[in-house]
């Protein structure tokens, strides 16, 4: 497949933007958030997007994670025009290929600690016995199953984060998305959170897309891309 | 997400702001409560009128009447020519001129079309009654005609199939009669006095099988109601000595018609009367305007009561227009995990139709257990001139459509906050502080 990036095509890829550009508002207050990114996101790898904060690099995790369209260029997940995507089959994707850690977690504090995890299993419409069994699994490999029937604000920062990773690959994904997973938490509980992504991603070849501006975290992924005002400004491979 | 757990999340979700739905809850129940107190007084009302209507007559019975004079006006109140077979009725604008029919007249009825039956209505003119020599009162006896029917407080009401002379009194003749109490009456004789053509009175003993009760408009208001036996009887005795051309003259007779008729079939069948020089009333005439005023009356109230669902609406797209802006971040984790926006909707729209729900089964059984305590206790005191009146009462089917026309309310003031939410961006929603 053709790569303007040149970088290696050893791993497929699942994700593939070409010259996306995203533009907020119109006239004085236009904003250019993307400028023409161009990237490829390989099965298996784990890849680092760092910047500045308004660099644009949650917008570019945003379009990656097709939550977000852009204005130009193409996104392809599996080779497949995202444009040309039912809104059943984007639902689908999201729901079934890509996982999400947020930096300020969004648990539903009502809920408890197993319906958090259960609810993207729930929304796939997995019947309840085996959507139970299926998150309790999860947070078995956090960990965090005695803590199944808390309430999720009763958890402290890291545990929080550990729940938000079980909610993230309890369907099984692709694809991890990581916004700023460890930017609450303080170093000691980061880096467990930080141990368990890389486990997933090594031992279960979950990819993982890690959007950060920290550089110790992003020195441990394979690749890392450096975002400055909507443009790539370098790419490094470990 | 399976319509089971959207349920159920929705219904869940209602509880998360206890006391902003316990609040919107209590707009509806104020709404669900007027509603349904008000048709219950309809159905009350109506209900009671229906009951009396069956005493007037079947639903497919005609009284009709000769009409006189086709020109008659009723409201001209100058001297009417002479006709030796015209009977005038009421004095001043209620005047009404009718003629005699005779055995030809019944005939022409008989053959208007979808007329299946015709009878003279032939009056008893009863001298007096009494009970064991006692006291004589005057009295109207009438019997009743086919589909009529009487509610009575004791025994039953005089059996048409039997060849037994039996007849059933008014309440106010119990006491005056010598009875101690209603009970105590049936199964009495009463003496009944009639004069024949030739001056000479007879008395004809019949029994007492029940006490009626006072309705509105019950057949002849406070007369004494005899079986059909007792009223030939008594119809032939006062007969007896008649000049043959008073016989066989009848001022009313009873048509009775096909009752699978449509009310535009009956029109027509009236005017079909008409044309013959008859003029013929149902029931439903007699108590139309009745029945019009209670219904307009029940439909004002109701409109109150739809004026504070419609407040009480308003009061669901605050309450959930609150919920989405709380939960826009949730929205927006549940777009990202691949919700779509319809369900999103559905979610949203379960929640104000459940306030709804709760809100209009609150204030529906409220209102029924209130409704039937303040009936019944009028019905000791106020109302206790009007036996037979439950003011406010409730049927399973009016009840029934209440509930889903709050729960309908309810979704529609639902779905400007749902289709909000649903239109949430997952991005802007993530983003949002």
């Amino acid at each position: 497949m053709l790569d303007p990036l040149g970088a290696d095509t050893q791993g497929a890829a699942i994700i593939s933007v070409r010259d996306v550009e995203k533009t907020y508002g119109s006239g004085a207050g236009r904003f250019d958030a993307l400028r023409g990114v161009s990237l490829d996101i390989r099965e298996g790898e784990s890849l680092a997007i760092v910047g500045k904060s308004g660099s644009g690099k949650s917008t570019l995790m945003h379009v990656l994670a097709l939550l977000d369209e852009p204005t130009a260029g193409t996104v392809l997940l599996d080779r497949r025009n995202a444009k040309e995507l039912r809104s059943s089959e984007l639902n689908r994707a999201r729901n079934k290929t890509f996982g999400f850690v947020f930096q300020q977690f969004f648990l539903t504090p009502t809920q408890t600690v197993l319906e958090n995890v259960m609810l993207p299993l729930t929304i796939a419409g997995m019947p309840n016995r085996a959507r139970r069994a299926q998150a309790m699994a999860a947070l078995e490999q956090l960990e965090l199953a005695d803590k199944a029937k808390n309430k999720a604000t009763d958890l402290s920062g890291g545990q929080k984060q550990r729940v938000v990773i079980a909610r993230a690959l309890v369907n099984h994904p692709r694809i991890i998305f990581a916004d700023e997973p460890t930017g609450n938490l303080d170093t000691a509980t980061g880096r467990t959170v930080e141990d368990i992504l890389f486990t997933l991603n090594r031992e279960q070849g979950i990819t993982l897309v890690i959007v950060t501006h920290d550089d110790d975290l992003a020195a441990r992924c394979d690749r890392r891309i450096q975002i400055q005002d909507g443009r790539i400004l370098e790419e490094a491979t470990r | 997400m399976k319509t089971i757990d959207l349920v159920r999340t929705g219904v869940r979700n209602t509880f998360r702001s206890r006391a902003r739905t316990t609040l919107t809850v209590l707009a509806i129940f104020v709404g669900a409560f007027t509603l349904t107190i008000t048709s219950g007084l309809g159905t009350g009302i109506n209900r009671y009128i229906d009951d009396t209507v069956a005493a007037i007559g079947g639903g497919d019975v005609l009284t009709v009447t000769k009409v006189a004079d086709e020109d008659f006006d009723p409201t001209d109140t100058s001297p009417q020519e002479y006709d030796p077979n015209a009977v005038t009725t009421g004095d001043g604008i209620a005047r009404t001129s009718i003629e005699m029919m005779t055995q030809d007249d019944l005939d022409a009825i008989g053959d208007v079309d979808d007329i299946l039956d015709v009878e003279p209505i032939t009056p008893a003119q009863v001298d007096y009654v009494s009970h064991d020599d006692g006291t004589r009162y005057t009295a109207t006896v009438s019997a009743l005609t086919p589909g009529q029917t009487v509610q009575t407080t004791a025994g039953a009401e005089p059996e048409n199939g039997t060849t037994q002379f039996q007849i059933s009194l008014p309440p106010t003749y119990v006491e005056p009669l010598g009875f101690d109490d209603d009970t105590d009456a049936i199964g009495a004789t009463l003496t009944i006095a009639v004069t024949d053509g030739a001056f000479e009175q007879h008395t004809v003993d019949a029994e007492i099988v029940g006490v009626t009760e006072e309705t509105l408009a019950g057949p002849g208001g406070a007369s004494l109601i005899a079986n059909q036996a007792l009223q030939d009887e008594l119809v032939t005795l006062q007969s007896t000595g008649l000049p043959d051309d008073q016989l066989d003259q009848w001022a009313q007779a009873t048509a009775t018609f096909d009752p699978e008729l449509t009310p535009d079939e009956v029109d027509a069948l009236k005017e079909g009367l008409a044309d013959e020089g008859f003029s013929g009333t149902t029931t439903a005439d007699t108590l139309g305007a009745f029945t019009t005023v209670i219904d307009t009356i029940v439909l004002i109230l109701n409109a109150f009561a739809g004026i504070a669902l419609l407040a009480a609406g308003f009061g669901i797209v605050n309450t959930l227009l609150m919920s989405v802006q709380e939960r826009t971040r949730e929205i927006g984790l549940m777009k990202a995990m691949g919700m779509s926006s319809g369900r999103v909707f559905g979610l949203f729209s379960i929640e104000a139709v459940f306030i709804g729900f709760l809100g209009s089964a609150i204030g529906v059984i409220t209102a029924m257990i209130v409704g039937t305590a303040v009936s019944g206790l009028l019905a000791g005191a106020l109302l206790a001139n009007l036996p037979g009146l439950t003011l406010i009462a409730f049927d399973p089917i009016t009840i029934g459509v209440t509930i889903l026309v709050i729960m309908a309310v309810a979704f529609l003031a639902g779905t400007l906050p749902a289709a909000r939410a649903a239109r949430k961006d997952p991005v802007d929603a993530l983003r949002y502080e």
